[in-house]
């Protein structure tokens, strides 16, 4: 067993954390408070090919591996949790055509994203169908030469913003799971409503809206798969943007436990930094002890998929210990400010505040733990 | 056209320094290195030469230990074409560098049109090397520079003391050291990243290039650490009867023992 990141994963990490230091760091407090979408940031990062991890390379992407991703996400997520859904959102949206798309469908829609900067939405939760993902009622109908898309869509971060649309429906209700299909819609369908911008307690940065589809009609080729094809799909693709939520927990995390040590350091009671009472000590090392077993689990996740190995179990510890963790460790962070602590001036209420949406998106805490359940007690 | 880029390896800005065992330099061991940031701006500068000139090259050139080898390989990523690495320890004296340098530029075969570097490494702030290795390539040196253009002769802004500005044409081959404000030195890319490790990196030794030990003109005997600074005086205003001798006995102290007024 290895611990080490190759020199290529070092500079890739040194590379980010520079990029996330100038450009998202100084501005993520501003960006927070006005609600404002990170179009040009989203673009640089891009530029730099930290964008669309997921794209294999015979479709133009730079090939990572998993490994690569989560290092990159940490490192984007340290810089603004909110930011970093928006841009870890157009993974979420691009790996159903990695998983299932055709050799066609993915040059069609992969290959423009490594030309040109796009932006990428996952419509898979509904309003009344969040954890529920089989009960979803969006309608896919059979019209001839095309598909016919109805129904409505909440909590869709990049809704308002993306080129594309990565659309989850029924063709069936009876059918349950099976009858689960999966559609592309471009910018701009017929039909296609984008709904209220969501002011949001955290990730503010992030564009999240609720979606309407009045019979948006798409040609047959653009359905994922065939037909039913859509839950394994969808399940593929949470497998695989499981341990990417997970990691930018870690990044926020490591955040909070760097920022903790700094103000400890400063911040003088009794005569003394609070950094030499051991009250402080204790709550220094809990955060630091959680954030290297997140990172570990994170990355033992990252890599059993790199090996082919089935990781549905070590994800969820991931995804559950990571982001339950991270909530944890920013919340102490203020604990640690104290009053400081709350207010907006200082950086810490906004990782508290970022990190409560990692225990609810993509599956919340407690549904990785029904499938951890599942799997330790089959 | 060749272009050489003079960079040095520095310990990380956040890196806490401490004096090695026996005190002749400081413990390497546990550094972590960085491109010096003054050299990011020469490599900047010689990128965007590049690309307005089709079919120039741009080599940059380190002396120094072989541990870790950051700086080259982020000159690579940021879009340098090769790299050239004098191996020697980390505590040759700026003398030593310049020759060793001067060596490596002669050694590769390529007629140098161009050599930039930072202005100084920030770790030791000696700001030497540019003007010695001009002096020993008979080259003319400009130094600090904040504005860049080439033409049939380069034009070169330096800033002096007071922010004034001071213009200057310079024949070609010249050594211009960049100062911050020149450029903004771009990223290195992931395919950047990708690209480097199969650029070419030439090594020599410090003997391959001319330089003996008898080049040394600076011995390094004894690194401390900084006294710890004493703590601030503090002065209890809060009597009021006694603020008039507090006031009097701040500015004795501001003007003869802190001498800054």
């Amino acid at each position: 067993m290895n611990f080490d990141l190759s020199t290529e994963q070092k500079e890739i990490i040194d590379m980010a954390k520079k990029f996330v230091a100038n450009e998202i760091i100084p501005v993520a407090q501003e960006f927070d408070e006005k609600g404002k979408f990170p179009r040009e940031i989203f673009q640089k990062a891009w530029e730099l090919g930290l964008i669309n991890t997921s794209i294999p390379s015979e479709y133009g992407g730079a090939g990572f591996s998993n490994l690569d991703a989560v290092i990159i996400t940490e490192a984007l997520a340290y810089g603004c949790m909110g930011m970093n859904s928006s841009f870890m959102a157009n993974d979420l949206a691009l790996l159903p055509i990695v998983i299932g798309g055709s050799d066609e469908q993915k040059k069609k829609w992969l290959t423009p994203f490594t030309q040109e900067f796009k932006i990428a939405a996952f419509c898979l939760t509904e309003p009344n169908n969040g954890s529920d993902a089989a009960g979803i009622k969006t309608t896919i109908k059979d019209d001839g030469d095309h598909w016919v898309i109805s129904g409505n869509k909440m909590w869709i971060t990049n809704a308002g913003e993306a080129d594309l649309y990565v659309v989850y429906g029924t063709v069936d209700p009876a059918l349950k799971h099976k009858g689960i299909s999966v559609c592309v819609v471009e910018k701009g369908a017929q039909g296609l409503e984008i709904g209220k911008k969501e002011d949001k307690m955290g990730h503010r940065a992030s564009d999240t809206r609720g979606l309407t589809f009045n019979n948006v009609r798409v040609p047959k080729e653009n359905m994922l798969g065939k037909p039913g094809d859509g839950w394994k799909i969808a399940m593929g693709t949470l497998d695989h943007s499981r341990p990417l939520v997970a990691s930018s927990a870690v990044g926020g995390a490591q955040r909070a436990l760097d920022e903790s040590i700094t103000y400890a350091k400063q911040r003088n009671q009794f005569g003394v930094p609070i950094a030499k009472h051991q009250a402080i000590q204790t709550i220094i090392s809990d955060m630091a002890m959680k954030v290297e077993a997140s990172r570990l689990l994170v990355q033992k996740a990252a890599v059993m998929a790199d090996q082919g190995q089935r990781n549905t179990l070590v994800a969820s510890y991931a995804k559950a210990f990571a982001t339950d963790s991270c909530m944890q460790i920013t919340t102490d962070a203020v604990q640690v400010y104290g009053g400081y602590g709350y207010s907006k001036e200082y950086p810490v209420e906004k990782l508290m505040r970022d990190a409560k949406l990692l225990q609810i998106y993509e599956g919340t805490s407690q549904i990785q733990r029904l499938v951890i359940a599942r799997e330790v007690l089959s | 056209m060749n272009i050489f880029v003079c960079v040095k390896q520095v310990p990380d800005t956040e890196t806490k320094i401490q004096p090695s065992a026996d005190g002749t330099f400081i413990e390497t061991s546990s550094i972590k290195w960085i491109l010096n940031p003054y050299d990011e701006f020469a490599v900047e500068q010689a990128l965007l030469i590049k690309q307005a000139n089709s079919g120039a090259t741009v080599t940059v050139v380190r002396v120094g230990g072989t541990k870790d080898t950051e700086a080259l390989r982020t000159a690579l990523a940021m879009g340098a074409d090769e790299a050239i690495l004098v191996e020697a320890e980390d505590n040759l004296d700026s003398y030593m560098i310049a020759k060793a340098l001067k060596g490596a530029i002669e050694k590769s075969g390529k007629n140098p049109d161009l050599i930039l570097t930072g202005k100084q490494a920030i770790d030791d702030d000696c700001l030497q090397v540019p003007q010695l290795l001009a002096a020993m390539m008979n080259l003319p040196s400009v130094s600090v520079i904040v504005g860049f253009e080439d033409g049939e002769k380069l034009t070169v802004k330096r800033e002096v003391e007071g922010g004034a500005i001071e213009v200057y044409e310079v024949s070609k081959p010249a050594v211009i050291a960049c100062n911050k404000g020149l450029n903004t030195p771009r990223y290195a890319s992931l395919p950047g990243i990708m690209k480097a490790k199969r650029k070419p990196l030439a090594t020599h030794s410090l003997a391959d290039v001319g330089v003996t030990a008898d080049d040394r003109r600076v011995v390094y005997s004894n690194f401390q650490l900084p006294p710890e600074k004493p703590p601030g005086k503090k002065f209890d205003a809060m009597d009021e009867g006694a603020q008039r001798g507090i006031v009097k006995e701040v500015i004795g102290l501001l003007r003869n023992e802190a001498k800054v007024i």
